[in-house]
C-alpha cells in the first residue's frame, strides 16, 4: 500500500509544519502560487508583507529576538531579488534565516522567462548556503538540511529554490533522514590545549578587557559571561551586536566601544593588556584603523567560524568554539586564581567619570533624541525589545539606552540597512505578542520600508514607532558638516515632508507627535497604553545634533572625537 | 617560493566550481591556477588550487566555510607530484620543420598532429617544463596554446 501522494507544495508545508515553525512572513506571486495554497489550510500564521525585503527583515526581527529560525517565502524574479538585502543583512548579522522562494519551471530555466531570475547565482554571496531544487520528493530533507545550516554553526540565511513544476509534482513523502553533511561540522568543544593557555594569559593579565559581541548572544551564553566577568573581575565591553550580552549598569559594564562608542569603552581596550575577544569580528567600526588597535595588548579570539580568527588582527591564543563552551572552560580552568584588576577597574571608573556620555536638553529648545530615549526607558518595560533603524539615532540608543537582557536590541550593525527598524519590529511582536516592541527609527529609515505599517495594522501587530524626524539623513548631514564643508548634497528631507500622523492614522495607526520637552512624558504615556494596534509617534528633533564621541573612520582610537570643539583636531 | 598548492576535495554537486570561485574573487584572493575533475570515489571531485603564501590561510578558512567543501588539504611541496598537460599549435614551414618537431620532442613533447604548416604538440610534465617548451617554440610563432591548470598529489601514504 503506497501512501497519498502529494504535491511539493503540500510538502513545503508539511515540513515547516514538521520543523513546528508557527509563524512565516511572506508575499505570494506567480511561480510560489502552489505553496500558497496549501498554507491557507495551515495551522501557519502567514504574515502578508507589502513588500518581500520587509517579510525579510520581519523574519529577521522574528529571529533575532527568539534566537530561533526566522522562515520567509517569496516569489521567483522580482519576488527573490527584492530579499537579497534581508539575505545579506542575515549573513552580516549572523541571523538565522530560511528563505523559500518560487522559481520559473524547471524546463523554462534559463531561457529568460517571465520573473525568471537566477536565484541561487544572485544569492551565492548573500546566503550562508542555497539550494535548487530538481525533484519534489528532496522537499522536506533539503529543508531540514537548510534549518540545520541555518541555526548550528555561525548562524546565517539559507535559500531554497523551487520551480513551480517541482511544487506541482505529485510525490509520496519520505521521511527526512538524519542529516549528514559531510563538509558541514561545525566545531563547537574548544580545544582544551587553546583554553589553559588562554587561562594562563588571563591570570597573568593586569588589564584585561573581555570584548564581547554578537557571537554570546547567538551562543546563550550570556550567564556564562556574567560569571566569568564577576567572578574574575574582568571589565566588559560590549559590541554594536552585543548590546544586552552583558547588563548595562553593572559596575564592570563600559558599553560601547568603537566609532561612535563611549570614551572609556574605546580606551579601555587601547589601555588593555589583555583582550579577551569572544565572538566578535573585529570589525572596523569597533577597530578604527587596525594598525593602531589595541596595540599594546595580546589577544585571545575565540569565535565558532575559523575564518574569523586571524581576518583582522593575528591572536596570540585563536580559540575555535561555541561562546557559551569556551567561557565555561574559562571559568573552570581560572577556578581560584585572584585576579588583581582592582586599579584596572578603578582607573575605568576614573575615565567614564572624567568622560561621560552628555548632551544639553534645553527648557524649551528642540528635542534631543538622547533625552527622549532616556523619558521613554523610564516609561517602558524592563524586557520591552527596542528595534533601532540605522544612522544617528542608532548610535544614540546603543549609547544611552540601558541593556539588561539579550535579545532585546534588533539593529542592523554588519550591513546597515536603513528601513530594518520596522518591519523587524513586527517580526519580533510576532514572536512576542504581549512584550513591548519599541521600534526607533529615523525619519530617512523610516520613508524606506514605511508600507509595512499596514503589514502591522491589518495584522493586528501593536508595535509601537517613534520616528526621530529630524528633516535629513543625520549621518550622512553630519559627515558632510565634518568632511564635506557643510555642503548638505542630496541629505536633505525637508521639501516634502509626509504629515507623519496623518501617514500613521491612514494606514490604520494612531499617529502622535512631540515636538517640545513638555510633551514627551505625556506621549509616551499615551503610546505605551494602546496595545490594540500599532501607534507611531513623531519626534521632532534636532537637526544640528552629532553624534560624539566620534572616530573618524580609519583613524586611530587613540584619538576619539569628544564634541564639536574636539573637531579641530581632525 | 611563495606558491603553496591547496588540494580541495568537494562534493560533486552543480554549482561548486561557482561557488568556490565566488568565494576567491569576493574575497579578492590572488589564484595562479585552478583545475578541477573527478576522483576515485563516486559523488567527489577534486580542485587544485594554487595560490600565493600571504592568503593562503584565509583562503583555506573561506573556503572551508563552504558546505560543499569536505576537506582541504595543503600540500607540502617536498612530497608532492605536480602535473600539467598542454597543447600547442605553432607554425612551421619546410624550413623550420625539423627543428621544431626535434626541439619540442626533445622536451618531451608528442606531436599529436603536422600538417604542411602547423604542428600540434601535447605535453604532460611539471609546470615549468611546460614554460620551457612555451619559450622554445615562441620564435617559431605559437598560433594557439591552451595549458589545464595545475593538478597536484602527495606522494607519502
Amino acid at each position: 500500500m503506497s501512501e497519498e501522494k502529494l504535491s511539493g507544495a503540500e510538502l513545503v508545508v508539511r515540513s515547516l509544519e514538521y520543523m513546528n515553525i508557527s509563524t512565516i512572513f511572506g508575499l505570494p506571486g506567480g511561480a510560489i502560487l502552489p505553496a500558497y495554497d496549501p498554507l491557507y489550510d495551515s495551522p501557519i500564521r502567514h504574515i502578508l508583507a507589502r513588500h518581500e525585503q520587509g517579510s525579510g527583515h520581519m523574519a529577521e526581527g522574528y529571529a533575532q529576538a527568539t534566537g530561533e529560525l526566522g522562515v520567509v517565502i517569496a516569489t521567483s524574479g522580482p519576488g527573490a531579488t527584492n530579499l537579497i538585502t534581508p539575505l545579506t543583512n542575515a549573513l552580516m548579522d549572523s541571523t538565522p534565516l530560511l528563505a523559500i522562494t518560487g522559481q520559473v519551471a524547471s524546463e523554462a530555466i534559463g531561457n529568460d522567462a517571465f520573473q525568471e531570475a537566477y536565484t541561487v547565482g544572485l544569492t551565492m554571496a548573500a546566503t550562508k548556503h542555497n539550494y535548487l531544487i530538481t525533484n519534489a520528493e528532496e522537499i522536506p530533507q533539503i529543508l531540514l538540511e537548510a534549518r540545520h545550516i541555518a541555526t548550528t554553526g555561525r548562524p546565517g540565511p539559507v535559500l531554497v529554490d523551487i520551480p513551480k513544476d517541482i511544487l506541482n509534482q505529485k510525490v509520496e513523502w519520505i521521511e527526512p533522514k538524519l542529516i549528514d553533511l559531510p563538509g558541514y561540522k561545525p566545531t563547537l568543544e574548544p580545544n582544551p590545549k587553546m583554553i589553559n593557555q588562554a587561562a594562563d594569559l588571563i591570570k597573568k593579565a593586569e588589564k584585561p578587557i573581555l570584548y564581547v559581541g554578537g557571537g554570546i548572544i547567538h551562543s546563550k551564553a550570556n550567564e556564562e559571561l556574567f560569571e566569568l566577568a564577576t567572578k574574575f573581575q574582568i571589565p566588559v565591553v560590549t559590541t554594536l551586536m552585543g548590546r544586552g550580552a552583558f547588563p548595562d549598569g553593572n559596575e564592570l559594564c563600559f558599553e560601547m566601544p568603537g566609532m561612535h562608542g563611549n570614551y572609556t569603552a574605546t580606551t579601555s581596550i587601547q589601555k588593555s593588556d589583555l583582550l579577551i575577544a569572544i565572538g566578535v569580528r573585529f570589525d572596523d567600526r569597533v577597530t578604527a584603523n587596525p594598525k593602531f588597535f589595541a596595540q599594546n595588548a595580546k589577544v585571545i579570539h575565540a569565535d565558532i567560524d575559523p575564518a574569523e580568527i586571524g581576518k583582522i588582527r593575528e591572536p596570540e591564543v585563536p580559540i575555535v568554539g561555541d561562546a557559551k563552551s569556551v567561557i565555561t572552560g574559562l571559568i573552570e580552568r581560572l577556578e581560584g586564581s585572584d585576579l588583581k584588576t582592582t586599579d584596572w577597574i578603578n582607573e575605568l571608573n576614573q575615565m567614564k567619570k572624567d568622560y561621560p556620555l552628555s548632551y544639553i536638553q534645553e527648557e524649551k529648545g528642540p528635542l534631543k533624541v538622547p533625552f527622549v530615549l532616556e523619558e521613554l526607558q523610564k516609561l517602558s518595560d524592563e524586557d520591552a525589545i527596542v528595534v533601532s533603524g540605522v544612522g544617528q539615532h542608532q548610535m544614540w540608543i546603543s549609547q544611552h539606552w540601558n541593556f539588561t537582557q539579550p535579545n532585546t536590541w534588533l539593529n542592523s550593525g554588519g550591513l546597515g540597512t536603513m528601513g530594518y527598524s520596522l518591519p523587524a519590529a513586527i517580526g519580533a511582536q510576532a514572536a512576542y505578542p504581549d512584550r513591548q516592541i519599541l521600534a526607533l527609527d529615523g525619519d530617512g529609515c523610516f520613508q524606506m520600508t514605511c508600507q509595512e505599517l499596514i503589514t502591522a495594522s491589518t495584522e493586528n501587530i501593536p508595535i509601537k514607532i517613534v520616528v526621530f524626524n529630524n528633516g535629513n539623513h543625520g549621518m550622512v548631514r553630519q559627515w558632510q558638516k565634518i568632511f564635506y564643508k557643510n555642503r548638505f548634497s542630496a541629505s536633505e528631507l525637508t521639501h516634502h515632508t509626509p504629515d507623519y500622523v496623518a501617514l500613521a492614522e491612514s494606514m490604520g495607526a494612531t499617529g502622535l507627535r512631540m515636538i517640545e520637552k513638555s510633551d514627551v512624558k505625556k506621549v509616551f504615556e499615551k503610546m505605551l497604553e494602546i496595545n490594540d494596534k500599532p501607534v507611531l509617534v513623531e519626534c521632532i528633533v534636532d537637526p544640528e545634533d552629532m553624534v560624539f564621541p566620534m572616530v573618524p573612520a580609519g583613524g586611530s582610537n587613540d584619538v576619539v572625537i569628544l564634541n564639536e570643539d574636539d573637531l579641530k583636531k581632525l | 617560493m611563495s606558491e603553496r598548492i591547496l588540494s580541495v576535495l568537494v562534493e560533486d554537486k552543480p554549482g561548486v566550481l561557482a561557488r568556490v570561485a565566488s568565494t576567491i574573487s569576493r574575497r579578492g584572493f590572488n589564484i595562479n591556477s585552478l583545475a578541477v575533475g573527478p576522483t576515485n570515489i563516486q559523488g567527489r571531485s577534486k580542485m587544485t588550487i594554487v595560490t600565493e603564501l600571504e592568503s593562503v590561510e584565509q583562503v583555506k578558512k573561506q573556503l572551508n566555510k563552504l558546505i560543499n567543501v569536505i576537506k582541504i588539504v595543503e600540500l607540502d611541496p617536498e612530497n608532492t607530484i605536480e602535473s600539467e598537460v598542454l597543447l600547442l599549435k605553432v607554425s612551421i614551414n619546410k624550413d623550420t620543420q625539423t627543428s621544431v618537431i626535434e626541439k619540442a620532442s626533445l622536451s618531451g613533447a608528442k606531436s599529436v598532429d603536422v600538417g604542411s604548416d602547423y604542428a600540434v604538440f601535447e605535453m604532460t610534465g611539471a609546470s615549468k617544463d611546460l614554460d620551457k617548451l612555451e619559450n622554445l617554440l615562441k620564435p617559431f610563432g605559437i598560433i594557439e596554446m591552451i595549458r589545464g591548470g595545475r593538478i597536484a598529489i602527495q606522494t607519502k601514504l
